[in-house]
């Protein structure tokens, strides 16, 4: 049984110009040291979805899922103080600005011995020792002193270093990273990555890596599942994706990479992504998708092989037609 | 290079002085120490480095915004240094050099419609233009930048990022400037989006023969608009040369690392990543001899202790005693 699934997740937000779907019936399942990774453009929903897998959601967010548990337990049945218990102990969230998201009135042994103090039930010493034990395991050099630093006198590294540390002092099984080096410089990010990937297989704990970076989902990845405007588009392994993309979507979205380009002129998705009130008929991606055909305008698709497209692209990169409705449309 | 060059840096350093109180000394940050460049029409050079290596301190001086503390700096001719005091050559030279930023949701008033936007250059530097001409210039350049001139009367904040970041082109090349300085003109936009503005850059570049001082920390971007390259950290210019032969033929140890740690989008990729270990020095207490020696998998006695000179491998230009000695061949280069 996998360790996290989720069936059918849909969040909604009540806005001033009605409800606003920002993740639509999205199915994810990852296994225990499975590291999985979540692209897409912002207003894709990445991030929504896993904070609603947490319960970090405001109020004006509406969630409802299928099916939601983590290793067998369902979350969404479950009383609130009982969902507290797993949050930040079974399944942990890292963000992406490592400046804010510490408590800068506090020093950083603190805010780790605190997670601690909730979640585990050691003595006063053992937590010590323990803080000390995770930050020179995340690489941080002369923990002891570091511990009663205050998170301005840390660099942004330093501050994901900590996060990370904190994240993991309770051992999770589920570890969501959510643009974890997107705030950090090259060289940094480097070493950031290195650190989740060789955590991740130290302690076996599975892994969900939310990025818009392409370039980060094909050095650390397994698995990508690629969003669009609230919809799952593809889910793929790491290496099938890169080559052979089968959402027009994924192949334009890897086309547009400077580093990939041939010519001068890069190939771009014209348009924008859909916002809350203009929202396309039929796919949500067919005003932008130059594969489109009628159909596309007004059915929307289903998911089939992983891929959410009427007509999926074949490994030469040109659209297919298993439901024969290009023939029926005279598109060739 | 047959055209002569639009713009002509030599050695430029800028210091600041940093806290200080009444008993106590100014620390000085030297934020750019020694830098030479020239800018050429219709070229693009691109300056990397990570946080705190002096990007946006040369940015600020390219654009007037602060004079240099020594160097010299010379634009279209005129010395931007000591010129600067005399009113008319002043005038000349900001309408020289134009300025697009990073954030378009930052650098755009939002109480200002586009339209008045676009005009409002017009109306302090070519004050001869009648409303009607500058209605017209205004329209004219938000059509040439992909939007639709209906959007004229329109406010930012109906506009996308990647729409927002065309308006503040269109902004700065109102007065058809021959240097325009781009400060990671795309980190802020999404990947998609990102490919059109880069199209863009690269369309205006054309028809206006401009030329861009293009900052940025994303190599892959820069590796495919950039003519010529200039790696920095932490102030110093550590390689610089044509973008091509540095990018096949990294020599300084540092654009070997930030080559080999940029992640690249091809899961097959196997390669050996240089690791650097540690953080960025910070420039208040830079360490002696080569800045980059602490963090330098190729360090010896002799970077602890002299900073280097930049030495001329043609194409190239590098500073690192290790290129000098011939250490850096063991290590081979990241990517063929």
């Amino acid at each position: 049984m996998a360790l996290l699934e989720i069936k059918n997740l849909t969040v909604e937000f009540s806005t001033a110009h009605g409800p606003f779907r920002a993740v639509d019936n999205i199915d994810l399942s990852v296994d225990a040291g499975e590291l999985v990774a979540i692209v897409g453009e912002s207003g894709s929903g990445k991030s929504v979805s896993m904070l609603a897998l947490m319960g970090l959601l405001p109020w004006t967010a509406k969630v409802t899922a299928d099916r939601m548990a983590l290793d067998g337990k369902e979350l969404t049945e479950m009383p609130q103080d009982q969902r507290r218990r797993i949050a930040g102990k079974d399944m942990a969230m890292i963000f992406q600005e490592p400046m804010t998201s510490l408590n800068p009135c506090f020093t950083v042994g603190f805010q780790i011995n605190e997670i601690m103090k909730r979640h585990l039930s050691l003595t006063r010493q053992e937590r010590d020792k323990r803080a000390v034990e995770l930050m020179s395991l995340v690489g941080i050099p002369s923990p002891e002193s570091r511990l009663r630093a205050f998170p301005h006198q840390l660099s942004g590294g330093m501050s994901q270093r900590v996060m990370i540390a904190m994240m993991i002092a309770c051992n999770p099984r589920l570890l969501i990273a959510d643009e974890p080096t997107t705030a950090l410089d090259v060289t940094i990010q480097a070493q950031i990555l290195e650190l989740l990937a060789s955590l991740q297989q130290d302690t076996g704990m599975a892994l969900v890596l939310i990025t818009h970076d392409m370039g980060v989902v094909a050095e650390v990845a397994q698995r990508v599942i690629v969003q669009y405007a609230g919809q799952q588009v593809e889910s793929r392994n790491v290496i099938d994706l890169f080559d052979t993309p089968k959402h027009p979507y994924t192949q334009a979205l890897l086309a547009a990479l400077p580093e990939r380009a041939t010519t001068q002129h890069l190939p771009s998705i014209p348009g924008v992504v859909p916002g809350q009130l203009d929202r396309p008929d039929g796919c949500l991606f067919n005003p932008r998708c130059q594969y489109a055909i009628q159909a596309c305008r007004h059915t929307p698709p289903g998911i089939q092989n992983g891929v959410r497209c009427h007509t999926p692209l074949n490994a030469q990169g040109h659209p297919t037609d298993p439901m024969g409705l290009r023939q029926k449309e005279g598109v060739s | 290079m047959s055209t002569p060059p639009v713009l002509q840096a030599r050695d430029l350093h800028r210091h600041y002085d940093v806290g200080g109180g009444a008993f106590t000394k100014p620390t000085p940050l030297r934020a750019l120490a020694g830098a030479s460049f020239d800018l050429y029409p219709g070229k693009t050079l691109a300056v990397v480095g990570e946080s705190g290596c002096g990007k946006s301190t040369m940015a600020r001086l390219v654009t007037m915004m602060e004079p240099p503390t020594s160097g010299t700096l010379e634009i279209d001719g005129l010395d931007a240094v000591h010129g600067k005091k005399s009113r008319n050559v002043a005038r000349q030279l900001r309408q020289t050099v134009q300025m697009v930023f990073q954030d378009p949701y930052g650098s755009l008033n939002p109480r200002q419609r586009v339209g008045a936007m676009l005009e409002e250059p017009l109306k302090i530097n070519r004050p001869t233009l009648s409303a009607k001409e500058r209605e017209e210039a205004g329209r004219s350049m938000m059509q040439r930048v992909g939007l639709r001139s209906e959007h004229y009367d329109r406010y930012p904040h109906m506009f996308s990022g990647g729409q927002r970041q065309r308006i503040a082109i269109a902004r700065a090349l109102m007065l058809n400037p021959k240097i325009v300085v781009l400060d990671e003109p795309v980190s802020a936009l999404d990947v998609s989006i990102q490919a059109q503005v880069l199209n863009l850059l690269n369309d205006l570049q054309e028809e206006f023969q401009l030329a861009y001082l293009f900052i940025s920390h994303d190599l892959s971007v820069v590796k495919h608009v950039a003519d010529d390259v200039m790696v920095m950290y932490l102030g110093h210019p550590v390689e610089f040369g044509p973008s091509k032969e540095a990018f096949a033929n990294p020599q300084h140890p540092y654009t070997r690392a930030l080559l080999s740690a940029t992640p690249m989008a091809d899961p097959r990729r196997t390669r050996q990543r240089i690791k650097l270990t540690g953080e960025i020095p910070s420039p208040l207490n830079p360490p002696s001899g080569c800045t980059f020696h602490p963090r330098c998998p190729l360090a010896n006695e002799r970077c602890k202790r002299e900073a280097p000179k930049t030495l001329t491998r043609d194409p190239v230009t590098v500073a690192c005693h290790a290129v000098e000695e011939g250490r850096n061949e063991v290590v081979s280069s990241p990517r063929a």
